[in-house]
């Protein structure tokens, strides 16, 4: 039975038939029925690439096969969700190695994206720290891949965005933390450069992120508050905290009911920004310690928070500059305040160095905002393209709805070589999306 | 600690009954056709629960097995829940005898071998529950439930008269009757929003009702009415209607 379905921006929505399966042969099964599909995982990417007239759902493929608690080795079934799999390893004393900005995302899309987080300028992207994974290809044949064993298709998965095969088994690295909190420091910046030396006199933390406000024009643009963070120590902690110190949080999720109408988005996340710039953060500069939750996930406290944007949903548009593109940085940046399509609020990274052939994350800023759908939009997103090429940058496909062919070629020096090895794995383009047409990796033509 | 075993271990509803038991420290008994097929939700269940989890080979088929199934499980259950069961698609059942008497058999046969066995036991102990995961289409005989609601229309007789006759000795029996339920069975219907439940929901309710110690319980609860009205209407009113 076709339903509607979209992922987390609501737009594209399209017709699929959407199938799970929580056994290996249903797996193999649903692949030999013949028609082309793409895996999903929570439908968290924001546009297309998890979409296909035919989805395969890997929600239900969600044990945990292993975890050795000595040496922090995970080892799962690609359905299980960051957040399920946070409730057993923190108790244990270990923490994700990477994570995106949600905990609602699967392993499997979080492979199939090759994620980063806020610890990218140290930890690298999570492909940094996954031993082994098994694929499944169009074929339905399985495939153990790791650096050393079929490299080629363990590269190319990573970051693959689902086309080279469905990832399967998953076996991860993790993080040994001695407590469950984050020693959390915030920094504000009067403007955008300002900032940037924030970023680099502070690179040797863990984790960075800064929210910008996009709207401040003139002395204070760029208007931002940097958070730092690193794991707490034991020693850190105080009182009963100290107690149990691998506590888990406490789950206090709140359900955004309906669809809002997108003005009033605007005036949510402006008030939410003034009151963490002017209230909460009345200082120059705050430090104290919080639970992991607050501090990796403040949005996933509000569940649905997507339904802000309105029916007509809205596109996340996430680039990349090198780092001595700063100037590129200000010139977008300034185009979008002008513009006044964009989200009031932008959150930018450092990205460290890095090589693969198909992942987003290279060295340089990365930033990320959200632009409700409205008339006008896509024009005014091509023309950023524009800049974002003339500073040698790129675009992240798990936050794409919309870009052009043209605009992965130049961005993605090694495409070739990645589409060489997609027609290898998965030679008819059985294993589709509606992303990967658009974007002609996969399509006849 | 206290054990459960649950027969036809692989279905969603069984998965999440599972985790559901396990999440409240009793330690779980896996049961199913292909053993193998087990592993990865004991390990699951092992590392998220910390309870014990074991798997078995189990066929509801294999009727002169069961006797050693039971007995030879260590421990032997405190809780032994059915939730296998066989529903095809009844034209193509009615044409033929073979899928016909599988469904009967597995559905009805079965678990009444099986749980004779584990209602002995229980009598002899003095104590024991048994869950008998049914359907609502076993209230009352429908043209699109033709086979599948008979066996379970049978299968629900046998829970009461289990109930009944073993009342005196503190063996707690309950009958679960699930309406709608999106699982892997059911992801090409259009199954109304309103009235269908998820597998976690119906764990939650088959947990809650055993903790209560109910006999009769409807997932969900409107179920109850639903059904109640579906019996009310006149034989000669109902063999005209398509439901
Ligand atoms: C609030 C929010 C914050 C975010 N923050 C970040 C961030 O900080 N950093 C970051 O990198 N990303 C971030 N993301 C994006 C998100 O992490 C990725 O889009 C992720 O891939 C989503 O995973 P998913 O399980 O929801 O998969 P889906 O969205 O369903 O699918 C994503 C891609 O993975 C593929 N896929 C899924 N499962 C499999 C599988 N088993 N085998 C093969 N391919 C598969 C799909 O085909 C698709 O191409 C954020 C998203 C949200 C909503």
């Amino acid at each position: 039975m076709k339903k509607q379905i979209a992922n987390w921006g609501n737009y594209p929505a399209i017709e699929a038939d959407e199938a799970s399966f929580v056994f290996d042969d249903q797996l193999n099964n649903l692949i030999r029925k013949g028609e082309s599909f793409i895996a999903r995982g929570n439908g968290r990417c924001y546009g297309d690439a998890s979409l296909s007239e035919r989805t395969i759902s890997t929600l239900k493929y969600d044990k945990i096969l292993s975890f050795d608690k000595e040496n922090g080795i995970f080892e799962c079934q690609s359905g299980i969700t960051l957040d399920q799999v946070l409730t057993v390893i923190v108790p244990a004393g270990w923490f994700l190695p990477v994570t995106p900005g949600t905990k609602f995302i699967t392993i499997g899309g979080g492979l199939a994206s090759d994620v980063h987080g806020k610890n990218h300028h140290v930890d690298g992207s999570i492909s940094n720290h996954v031993i082994e994974m098994d694929v499944v290809l169009a074929s339905d044949e399985v495939i153990t891949c790791s650096p050393d064993n079929c490299p080629d298709l363990f590269e190319a998965t990573l970051g693959g965005m689902g086309l080279t095969g469905v990832i399967s088994r998953v076996k991860i690295r993790l993080k040994k933390i001695e407590t469950s909190m984050i020693r959390q420091k915030q920094v504000k910046a009067a403007n955008l450069q300002e900032l940037i030396g924030l970023f680099e006199a502070y690179k040797d933390y863990t984790y960075s992120v800064a929210w910008i406000d996009c709207l401040k024009k003139g002395t204070h643009f760029g208007r931002s508050i940097l958070m730092l963070g690193e794991h707490a120590t034991v020693d850190d902690l105080a009182g009963v905290q100290k107690n149990d110190p691998l506590k888990l949080p406490k789950n206090k999720q709140i359900t955004f009911p309906f669809n809002l109408p997108s003005w009033v988005l605007n005036k949510f996340s402006v008030k939410a920004f003034n009151f963490l710039y002017y209230t909460k953060n009345f200082k120059k500069e705050i430090n104290n310690i919080v639970s992991y939750e607050p501090f990796f996930y403040p949005l996933d406290a509000i569940l649905h928070w997507n339904r802000m944007y309105g029916k007509a949903g809205f596109v996340q548009y996430q680039f990349v500059l090198p780092l001595d593109a700063g100037q590129g940085l200000i010139e977008i940046l300034e185009r979008i305040a002008d513009e006044g399509l964009g989200s009031f609020l932008a959150v930018l990274k450092v990205f460290g160095k890095q090589e693969s052939i198909i992942s987003f994350p290279k060295e340089g800023y990365t930033l990320a905002l959200d632009f409700p759908v409205r008339k006008g939009l896509l024009t005014f997103l091509d023309e950023l393209d524009r800049l974002v090429l003339k500073y040698h940058g790129r675009l992240y496909m798990s936050k794409d709805a919309r870009m052009k062919p043209e605009m992965l070629v130049a961005g993605y020096p090694e495409l070739e070589k990645f589409k060489a090895i997609i027609k290898k794995y998965n030679p008819e383009g059985k294993i589709r999306s509606v992303q990967s047409d658009r974007l002609l990796l996969t399509s006849c033509s | 600690m206290e054990t459960v075993l649950i027969l036809g271990a692989t279905s969603d509803i069984a998965i999440a009954i599972v985790k559901k038991f396990a999440s409240k420290k009793y330690n779980i008994q896996l049961a199913a056709r292909n053993p193998a097929q087990l592993e990865p939700i004991k390990s699951d269940i092992k590392i998220r629960y910390g309870v014990e989890c074991d798997a078995f080979a189990f066929d509801a088929l294999q009727f002169s097995t069961h006797a050693l199934f039971f007995e030879t499980l260590k421990p032997i259950p405190n809780v032994t829940i059915t939730v296998f069961g066989v529903m095809d698609e009844e034209d193509k059942a009615f044409d033929s005898w073979q899928l016909t008497q599988r469904m009967i058999d597995t559905n009805y046969t079965g678990a009444v071998s099986i749980l004779n066995i584990a209602a002995k036991h229980y009598n002899e102990q003095k104590k024991g529950a048994i869950i008998g995961v049914s359907s609502v289409a076993g209230d009352r005989g429908r043209a699109s439930k033709l086979i599948y609601g008979s066996s379970k229309a049978a299968f629900n007789a046998y829970l009461s008269g289990l109930r009944n006759k073993y009342f005196k000795s503190g063996i707690h029996v309950m009958t679960v009757k699930p309406g709608f339920v999106y699982t892997r069975m059911t992801e090409d219907l259009n199954l109304p929003k309103l009235l269908t439940s998820t597998p976690d929901e119906v764990a939650e309710i088959i947990y809650a009702g055993f903790s209560k110690k109910k006999n009769i319980i409807y997932v969900k609860w409107f179920w109850r009415y639903i059904m109640l009205i579906i019996k009310m209407i006149p034989e000669f009113q109902f063999k005209k209607m398509k439901l």
